[in-house]
């Protein structure tokens, strides 16, 4: 039988007490699944990740969310985290006087991950120079995503939300960043949603559904080839059209 | 020397009513000397002083000094090339006569007045022509009796090309009502270089006005690095760096974690005369409680080519607490360049979640960032002394 491993009951989110963002969002992650969540800009993705962390800048109204069974809608995310949850920020701040260094020393202690496989894999990554520097300070847009990969890397997470990995990465960095995330989800356990419009991080790890999410709600989920062939051939506006593309329309 | 010193003791005479620039007047009436500090008080101390990093085994040290009220207790100079004297030996010996009342004068204000007048003690550094002395030099400056006045005259000499640090402990036992007023005249010769920290842990009832002042000649080289960490009554400073010489520089930087009922006014001014120098200030003021800061930066132009910077941020941690930051920026010549920074308010709620999101429970990702506030990035530093100031930083952060 398989286990659920996150499970996002009709979702009803508001941020900062403004209008609602996600409306009725049902999504279903089986143990060691991985799936995509494609939608254009604004369609509400990053913010359904952030929900599922725990973020106090976004309200739940109602819904419910859960992590193998365990009811964490109103938990404290370093306790989401606790309990095996982990995330790559779209856009991670800057902070100051803390480097990546003292970072991944923090919370590969907490996981039990070697600090010997971290220097290893931003060795892989060609990100030893960011090490000491304040984290985020003066990186550029793919040297973020390595620090953020490093930082996933160290902690180790069951299920891990993946927002938008591959955009603002050039061409070389994509390619060693897709090469760890690929090493790093070879762990047929781990449970991964992933977010992205352009789709490139799917060819290095198989994925076995994909969602689309226009304007807030979940609009089709079914086999991730298809969807991407079609949002690639006739755009997303495609899946309004045409909900019945996936195998359950929603 | 003797006309020298006689000269500062009348104009010191006329200006013992003169308040100071900035910061509260006090009543300096209120306070005595005293002497009589011995090695016993020093002891006494222990805990006081490792607050601020004197290690009283003397290890990895250059040299050391340790005064107690208005006595010295001990002093050494461990490697060749580095003199390290009492202040009274230094003037008896006359190797400072050009150097005394020169950066700082005696009538500044009624807080110069009353250490040209009383003090007798401080010490006097000297580093050797192209001697470049790894270790630093520590000075311990420690207060023990209750209404006392410590009033220490310190002269820091490096010779051309010559590399020096000096790393100053000052503390107080608690509880006890003083008012220190450390002069310091630092010179830093062509092509020398010269790092000055100092770590300052008072109380609530102790009353501090140092005066600094800093002659850097060309190529020469002026880092320091200022941390306050514990409560006082009152604390008032702005050490002056003047880069007179073509290509000097300096860089000041401050921690200052200012908490309780605690005034602390403090800030750095660095006139860039000579062509192509280099200035920068960098600030950090933590407020908490009831405590107010005052941090005041400022950069006078006068050098072709010379360029300057400050930056003043400050982190807010109660809202009774209150953080004014002055920076300033004059300019008497075309092409300098001239920039300041300043930011003042609480921790970002983003940040903190940033760190929540990695697992750190919130109480410790709070304590990371103020920690992460504090850290100053200073170059070129000896490791040494950046421990000591991690560690001074850390102790810091614990206490909040």
């Amino acid at each position: 039988m398989r286990m659920t491993a996150l499970y996002v009951r009709n979702l009803f989110v508001r941020s900062s007490g403004e209008k609602m963002i996600l409306k009725n969002v049902s999504l279903e992650l089986y143990s060691g699944e991985r799936v995509l969540l494609l939608g254009p800009n604004g369609s509400g993705k990053s913010s359904l990740i952030q929900t599922i962390m725990g973020n106090p800048k976004y309200e739940v109204v109602s819904g419910e969310i859960y992590l193998n069974s365990e009811r964490i809608t109103d938990l404290p995310t370093e306790d989401r985290v606790s309990r095996g949850l982990g995330v790559i920020f779209q856009m991670s701040p800057v902070i100051r006087g803390i480097s990546l260094r003292d970072l991944l020393v923090k919370v590969s202690k907490r996981s039990g991950v070697s600090l010997e496989d971290v220097r290893a894999v931003a060795d892989e990554l060609n990100a030893t120079h960011l090490l000491d520097r304040s984290l985020n300070q003066g990186f550029s847009g793919g040297e973020m995503k390595k620090a953020e990969l490093l930082l996933l890397f160290a902690q180790n997470p069951k299920i891990a939300l993946i927002d938008e990995i591959d955009s603002g990465v050039d061409v070389d960095s994509l390619n060693s960043v897709g090469k760890v995330f690929q090493r790093l989800f070879s762990d047929e356990n781990r449970t991964l949603l992933i977010v992205t419009h352009t789709g490139h991080i799917a060819r290095y790890v198989g994925v076995n559904t994909a969602y689309v999410m226009i304007n807030g709600r979940i609009v089709c989920k079914g086999d991730p080839k298809r969807i991407l062939e079609t949002i690639f051939k006739e755009g997303f506006n495609k899946c309004l059209e045409c909900v019945g593309v996936g195998d359950e329309a929603r | 020397m003797g006309m020298k010193l006689d000269e500062a003791l009348v104009r010191a005479r006329r200006a013992l009513d003169k308040p100071a620039e900035f910061g509260p007047d006090l009543n300096v009436s209120e306070f005595a000397v005293v002497t009589g500090g011995n090695e016993l008080a020093l002891s006494r101390g222990r805990d006081r002083l490792s607050l601020v990093g004197v290690d009283l085994s003397d290890e990895n040290r250059a040299g050391s000094y340790y005064q107690v009220d208005e006595s010295v207790v001990g002093i050494s100079a461990k490697m060749p090339g580095l003199t390290v004297l009492p202040f009274e030996h230094a003037i008896e010996e006359g190797i400072i006569e050009n150097y005394v009342w020169e950066l700082v004068p005696p009538d500044l204000d009624k807080y110069t007045a009353l250490n040209a007048i009383y003090g007798r003690r401080g010490y006097v550094v000297v580093a050797e022509r192209k001697r470049k002395i790894r270790e630093p030099v520590q000075a311990c400056l420690f207060m023990s009796s209750p209404g006392g006045i410590q009033v220490p005259h310190n002269v820091i000499i490096a010779e051309e090309g010559s590399e020096l640090s000096v790393y100053t402990g000052c503390t107080i036992m608690p509880e006890v009502v003083g008012l220190h007023v450390g002069v310091t005249e630092i010179y830093v010769k062509h092509g020398a270089k010269v790092n000055f920290v100092m770590i300052h842990a008072w109380n609530e009832d102790a009353h501090v006005r140092p005066r600094t002042a800093v002659l850097v000649e060309e190529g020469g080289t002026y880092v320091e690095h200022y941390i306050n960490m514990a409560p006082v009554a009152s604390l008032q400073a702005r050490p002056r760096v003047t880069l007179a010489g073509r290509e000097a520089k300096a860089h000041l930087s401050s921690v200052i974690v200012a908490k309780g009922r605690s005034l602390m006014d403090f800030g750095g001014l660095i006139r860039l005369e000579g062509e192509e120098t280099r200035g920068e200030i960098v600030s950090r003021v933590i407020a908490k409680d009831f405590a107010r800061t005052t941090s005041r930066l400022r950069l006078e132009a006068n050098g072709i080519g010379c360029r300057g910077h400050t930056e003043c941020n400050g982190l807010m941690l109660s809202k009774r607490a209150q953080i004014l930051t002055i920076p300033e920026l004059l300019s008497s010549v075309s092409d300098a360049e001239l920039t300041h920074e300043a930011a003042v308010g609480k921790l970002k709620e983003e940040e903190i979640y940033y760190l929540t999101a990695r697992g750190i429970k919130r109480k410790e990702a709070i304590s990371m960032l103020v920690r992460g506030f504090m850290n100053v990035r200073i170059e070129g530093l000896p490791s040494k002394l950046r421990r000591q100031i991690d560690l001074a930083i850390a102790m810091a952060a614990a206490g909040l």
